[in-house]
């Protein structure tokens, strides 16, 4: 059964499995449309005027007249509505001709989705059909056997633990808690912390309490009691989400620097500390320029949030937004920041391209491919596939000239082509039915570019081109 | 003084109500189940004598809708209801104020806020609450750390407070008791065994009494969540599974973007688009919604248009009614052909909704089994896909590999802390704790041989015609439903090896019938297995036993029962720290 490693890694590698799209090009589509026609056109067919009307009754847009959550409303505004009142849930019973007896329906009919609206009795109904009439045995015992229990009776804590361990073995989170809380109340810290470290479901319920309760305090203690540093760390570095007030947040953040973290856990909680620490400052200077009225860019671009406590990733986009040709000095600089927080070379990518292309800054977009070969020739490099690169720049409506040039170096001809036609980068559909040698679909995409136009000149040509031996 | 008298819950109200949307007929009468909770309501309103008002937690509304209606409660003296809101209550001239609330905390709160902010001079009034499905001891401390305390004398009942297990241990013992023992039970994973255990305990205790009704089930399987955390991971590409994932199915409705609803009439022009979301009751007593639910979404263009055409064709009939007969014909059939012609229209826009919604939003195993996995996620949080798509892709990467290897993982964690926030380390760590993201550990892994024994990823899974039930995730078995499958054939003595690789113990336990309740079967009866799914169960997961159900030879009807619906979605962020945390 099981195969060798190779095999396996076969396994994982193989291309077989087909992932699901909602590809545009497939048939699914254009039979979401022959649908969507011919509901458009039995709507101009027939008028309607109480086609809505059908609608809301068999689904409840709004509530159903009669349920309970319509009723709420109306109650609120009269009592007075005794009327008319159809059953609930109001699903088409007046749609005729499917009602059948209730007898004989299996549940793997009822699995396939049969229609059996008829059968939908109402609970009204059922009531005042005596044949019909449901038997409803006792559920609960009866009520003699709920009796309130004093907990106080349970002094010594040898009865406490007892009470604690019966109440663990029942399963019933409830009497846990309700013990616990008896517990807390009755027994010291140090006492109870000890007893519940052997009782892990009893702990469990106990720290749920605690938290839920917003008991910070002694939820602390109880995890420093037990040893768990790095869960009291975790719920002390929490806190800083309540600190509204940006200094004293930073502040908090500095003095959880000290706190017992795992190693890894540190790092980011430094790396938090520094980012809000550079907002802050970036903040207080950008405000000033922005103020000023000297700064171009803030006049152009209004800033519309605060940076403020939002992700790294975002700082840096605005970095390379409003602050991208600043020296590698100073806190606000795109390259400072990749640096300080290590950002890796794809994340940078991405982000400062689209902040760039964002600002229409072409050239500086250009730059960012730039990569000079031994022989000193430049040529286009990228850590992030052509093809998202395309995407991000047409989402930032890049101009087609612009587009194109990327377009073309998508490596996938097949992707390159249809990019190309996707966004109208008529020279590389061109030149690529040119070399395809295919006049039917040159002469096709004719009819595509505007009349007139240098690329309808540039397909004339190619067609009059007798040096051109095309296949068809 | 103001009296607090608090009551019991209406046992399993909320959970029995999600089998019973589905099932209320066949051979399994659930109305019985809701005729039983009705009783129960009832024998609850009547205990507060006199004249009452109810103030609703507004969730609750959909579970009651499904068991009783405004008329009964009237005949029970409920005079007003209202939604329940801060500050005062609206104004009714009546005895008892009932709340009828899910035990949390923030609604605790604002109980205490209407109760204290109470005219004193109206103080005859009494106050109940009931909690649906269960008390909980959390609510009662903090009602008594509100301002109440001073006027309120708190109880303290300790029967019927149940934490889920016990709850679902007392729901089966309620159903066994509607629709008889059921001789055999199988299990698997650690919270299938507690409950069996506390089932047979229960059992035990009422040992005098003898079930006297001839058993409805043939077989009780209880699923632990715990045993297959994969499935709820992956994106349900199910008709209704995509719904649910995308704009969240509760109650059995679903509220829409409302702009493809626009009725646009003839001769107008754009009218102004409603802002209103457009809400849709979502069932199978619509024919066509019946028939394309549990399809894969991929097939349900095609059996849309296949509608379209029929309804076409039904529309066009009116050009061949000639006679006066012919004519009225057509003229009664018009009101079913527009009902369908507009459920029609609600799903094809439902659809186009859908798809609009870019594949970006789908999470596959596909990706995660190829060897660019690694580069895929990297490009999710590059493009900054939702967090909780990136969170249930490293999820699933660290269960199919039994944890992620450590670079892996630090990378993973510095990159989604970067582009989302270092306040989600908490959130990572909550994940951590609950077993979906783990460091590798040396120990081999187990999740090539279970994925092959149970052949859960299918290479050629026939989205239109499905042939197994992999079409539900377009490629992925759901492994809990292949334990189902496997239980009835040919069984789980097969599969033994796997079975012990995955978590929990695995057992079976058979009840004795008392002689005479032995089902004599006809040829060809089906069999009927209630699947008891801990912890939740996905919309596709349901399909994929419907379709198991109805497999012609298949010899197996399934219930389904469950302590929720889930889906990754939910279920991530449950899991979240702050999910509603701004992140850009």
């Amino acid at each position: 059964m099981i195969k060798s490693k190779v095999d396996e890694e076969d396994y994982w590698h193989s291309s077989k499995f087909k992932a699901f799209t909602f590809d545009d090009e497939d048939d699914e589509l254009s039979r979401l449309k022959e649908s969507r026609q011919a509901v458009n056109n039995i709507r101009r067919l027939v008028e309607e005027d109480d086609d809505e009307d059908d609608v809301e009754r068999v689904s409840w847009s709004g509530e159903p007249v009669g349920s309970i959550s319509w009723s709420v409303k109306e109650t609120a505004a009269s009592s007075q509505r005794a009327d008319r009142e159809p059953a609930f849930p109001k699903i088409s019973t007046d749609t005729p001709s499917i009602s059948r007896s209730q007898s004989g329906y299996s549940l793997s009919s009822l699995f396939k989705g049969k229609p059996k609206v008829g059968n939908f009795q109402t609970f009204s109904d059922a009531l005042t059909d005596s044949s019909v009439r449901l038997y409803a045995p006792e559920l609960r015992k009866p009520k003699s056997e709920y009796k309130a229990v004093s907990l106080e009776r349970f002094r010594t804590l040898q009865d406490k633990l007892l009470l604690l361990d019966h109440a663990i073995a029942a399963h019933d989170g409830n009497v846990i808690t309700a013990v616990l809380i008896y517990l807390k109340r009755t027994l010291c810290k140090e006492v109870l912390f000890r007893e519940l470290e052997s009782r892990q479901t009893a702990l469990r319920h106990f720290i749920h309490y605690l938290s839920e309760t917003q008991n910070q305090r002694l939820l602390l203690e109880l995890h420093r009691a037990l040893g768990r540093a790095e869960d009291a760390a975790l719920l002390q570095y929490k806190e800083h989400l309540s600190i509204t007030d940006e200094n004293k947040r930073r502040d908090f953040l500095k003095n959880c620097l000290s706190l017992p973290f795992s190693a890894e856990d540190l790092a980011h909680v430094q790396d938090h500390y520094t980012l809000l620490e550079r907002q802050i400052i970036i903040e207080v200077t950008d405000r000033q320029a922005e103020r000023g009225g000297k700064v171009e860019i803030f006049q152009k671009f209004p800033r519309k949030a605060l940076i403020l406590n939002m992700p790294l990733i975002t700082t840096l986009y605005y970095c390379c937004f409003y602050h991208y040709a600043e020296s590698e000095g100073t806190f606000s600089s795109p390259l400072n920041i990749r640096q300080t927080f290590k950002i890796s070379e794809k994340q940078y990518f991405v982000t400062a391209l689209a902040a760039r292309a964002k600002l229409k800054a072409w050239l500086d977009v250009d730059a960012l491919f730039a990569s000079r070969n031994w022989l000193g020739f430049t040529r286009k490099k990228s850590p992030l596939s052509f093809q998202r690169v395309v995407d991000i720049l047409q989402k930032n409506s890049a101009p087609t000239h612009v587009l194109q040039d990327y377009v073309a170096l998508v490596d996938d001809g097949e992707l390159r082509l249809t990019l190309a036609q996707k966004h109208k980068c008529h020279d590389i559909v061109i030149s690529t039915y040119r070399d395809m040698k295919d006049r039917q679909l040159l002469l096709g995409y004719r009819g595509k570019v505007v009349r007139g136009s240098a690329e309808e000149r540039k397909i004339d040509d190619l067609l009059s081109n007798p040096q051109i031996r095309w296949k068809n | 003084m103001m009296r607090l008298r608090r009551s019991h819950l209406i046992c399993c109200a909320a959970s029995k109500e999600k089998m019973a949307a589905h099932l209320s007929y066949g051979r399994v009468n659930l109305n019985i189940l809701r005729e039983a909770a009705r009783k129960e309501l009832r024998e609850f309103l009547d205990k507060c004598a006199g004249s009452k008002a109810i103030v609703w937690d507004e969730y609750l509304t959909g579970p009651f809708g499904l068991i009783a209606q405004y008329s009964l409660l009237k005949e029970h003296e409920v005079e007003k209801m209202f939604t329940l809101k801060n500050g005062r209550l609206p104004p009714a001239d009546v005895k008892n104020i009932i709340f009828f609330v899910r035990p949390r905390l923030e609604l605790m709160d604002i109980i205490a806020d209407n109760i204290t902010s109470e005219d004193r001079h109206h103080s005859s009034r009494d106050f109940h609450i009931l909690f649906v499905p269960r008390r909980s001891m959390l609510c009662e401390q903090r009602l008594k750390e509100q301002v109440l305390s001073g006027c309120v004398q708190v109880e303290c009942y300790l029967e019927n407070d149940q934490t889920s297990l016990y709850h679902t241990a007392k729901g089966l013992m309620t159903l066994q008791a509607l629709y008889g023992t059921i001789p055999q039970i199988y299990g698997k994973g650690e919270c299938a065994r507690l409950v069996a255990n506390m089932m047979l305990r229960m059992k035990r205790e009422f040992a005098g009494s003898q079930n006297q009704i001839l058993p409805v089930f043939d077989t009780l399987l209880l699923l632990d969540r715990n045993v297959d955390l994969l499935t709820p991971l992956a994106t349900q590409l199910t008709y209704e599974g995509l719904i649910d994932e995308i704009y969240g199915i509760s109650n059995g409705y679903v509220k829409l973007p409302p702009e493809k609803f626009a009725q646009k009439k003839q001769g107008e022009g754009s009218k102004d688009l409603p802002t209103e979301p457009k809400k849709l009751q979502l069932n199978s007593a619509e024919e066509l919604y019946a028939e394309i639910r549990d399809k894969n979404f991929n097939a349900v263009g095609a059996a849309l248009s296949k509608k379209a055409k029929i309804i076409s064709a039904a529309f066009e009939e009116r050009h061949n009614a000639k006679t006066v007969g012919e004519i009225k014909q057509f003229v009664s059939q018009l009101p079913h052909m527009q009902a369908a012609r507009s459920s029609l229209a609600n799903h094809t826009s439902i659809a186009e909704l859908i798809k609009d919604i870019t594949s970006a939003y789908i999470i596959q195993c596909f990706p995660i089994k190829s060897h660019y996995v690694n580069t895929y996620i990297e490009d999710c949080i590059a493009q900054k896909d939702p967090l909780i798509k990136i969170l249930r892709l490293v999820c699933m990467q660290s269960v199919c590999n039994n944890g992620l290897k450590h670079k892996v993982m630090d990378y993973y964690k510095r990159e989604i802390l970067q582009t989302y926030g270092y306040e989600h380390i908490l959130t990572l760590n909550n994940l951590e704790k609950a077993g979906l993201l783990k460091p590798q550990t040396g120990s081999r892994n187990n999740y090539p041989t279970i994925r092959k024994t149970l052949k859960l990823w299918m290479e050629d899974a026939n989205e239109q015609n499905p042939n197994d039930i992999s079409y539900v995730y377009s490629g992925y078995s759901p492994l809990s439903i292949r334990l189902t499958q496997i239980l009835a054939r040919p069984g789980w003595r097969s599969i033994e090896e796997v079975l012990k690789m995955l978590p929990g113990p695995h057992f079976e336990e058979r009840q004795q019938l008392p002689s005479g309740l032995h089902k004599k079967r006809q040829q060809g009866e089906n069999r009927t297995t209630l699947v008891f799914f801990l912890g939740g169960v996905t919309y596709a997961e349901i399909a994929a036993l419907r379709f198991l159900s109805q497999v012609e030879d298949s010899g197996m009807e399934y219930v389904i029962a469950t302590t929720k619906l889930i889906n990754g979605t939910t279920w991530i962020k449950s899991l979240m720290d702050r999910p509603e945390s701004p992140t850009q």
